[in-house]
């Protein structure tokens, strides 16, 4: 069966093609690419990527001018529907400013744009997008960014540990989130927002490999293996 | 007519940037500044017939991120 995927791509998005490069080798299918100005996603879709970037140049606040584009609206929909949507750094700000993930991205505690690898572990790994990885497993996967500092308040962060929706945690200080928190789920499991980049971690020629179970967990758990 | 809506951190909510601010004011050599925080000040020029609800509609909708901000309205008289 076809794995039908789409990527989103908004003015100032910068990782699209290496999502798109990800999934298609991955799933063997090259995704659509569906640009912010489009009213309607493709039909059928399995998976909706949200790369990273500096969408519409970060304008107001990281992810903020891109939430509300007409695309989001056809995203949320999806969504709401069941759809996966993988939301990575701008992506992830994306979702929480969509209101699809609660929070929110700031800017990172040491107030420098933070670009190297880093260690997360694996909090859940009984998610579509987290199945492929042993729970409590660490894996080194980059980060790129300037806003990762995730917030919530104490009650929201209680129930999303309580309701097993943190994906991953870094295993060392990065940005100063919330409990170390790197990538939130939403309740229906289908939407994973993260600020490292599995899609820069997919052949060791990109200095590993760690990224590559993420999107086989989720093609593995739609179309079969 | 103007109208400025001031948007601020919400109380408890950490402000790298202020603390950033902050910092570069001492290095200065200003001593007596307690604590800075950072916010942001967007001036619309919109017709009269634009009402305090599409105005409190928009800084909740777009304006403000209601889960770490504050705002605040203010019509300014021409």
């Amino acid at each position: 069966m076809t794995f039908r995927s789409a990527v989103i791509t908004f003015p100032g998005s910068n990782c699209d093609r290496d999502m798109a490069d990800a999934l298609e080798k991955i799933s063997g299918t090259a995704p659509h690419r569906v640009w912010h100005g489009d009213n309607a996603l493709p039909d059928g879709l399995d998976f909706i990527a949200l790369p990273g970037g500096f969408s519409y140049g970060d304008y107001l606040r990281s992810g903020a001018m891109a939430a509300r584009s007409h695309i989001m609206q056809a995203v949320i929909e999806a969504a709401g529907r069941g759809v996966p949507v993988l939301g990575v750094c701008n992506g992830f700000q994306v979702l929480t400013e969509s209101g699809l993930l609660p929070g929110a991205l700031m800017r990172n505690a040491g107030i420098r744009f933070v670009c190297r690898d880093v260690k997360l572990t694996v909090e859940n790994n009984q998610s579509l997008f987290t199945s492929g990885y042993a729970a409590g497993q660490e894996i080194m996967i980059p980060v790129a960014h300037h806003d990762g500092n995730y917030f919530a308040d104490a009650e929201t962060l209680d129930r999303l540990e309580g309701e097993g929706r943190v994906a991953f945690r870094y295993a060392e200080s990065v940005n100063g989130s919330a409990r170390n928190i790197a990538g939130v789920l939403n309740a229906g499991g289908n939407v994973l927002g993260m600020m490292p980049h599995p899609e820069r971690m997919i052949e060791p020629e990109q200095g590993g490999t760690d990224g590559r179970a993420l999107f086989e967990s989720a093609i593995r758990g739609l179309v079969g293996a | 007519m103007k109208v400025r809506v001031y948007v601020s951190l919400k109380n408890g909510v950490l402000d790298p940037q202020g603390r950033a601010i902050h910092h570069a004011i001492e290095g200065l050599g200003f001593s007596g500044v307690q604590d800075v925080r950072a916010g942001r000040l967007i001036e619309l020029d919109v017709d009269d017939t634009v009402t305090d609800e599409a105005l409190d509609a928009m800084a909740k909708q777009l304006l403000a991120n209601m889960v770490i901000e504050n705002y605040r309205i203010e019509r300014v008289a021409a």
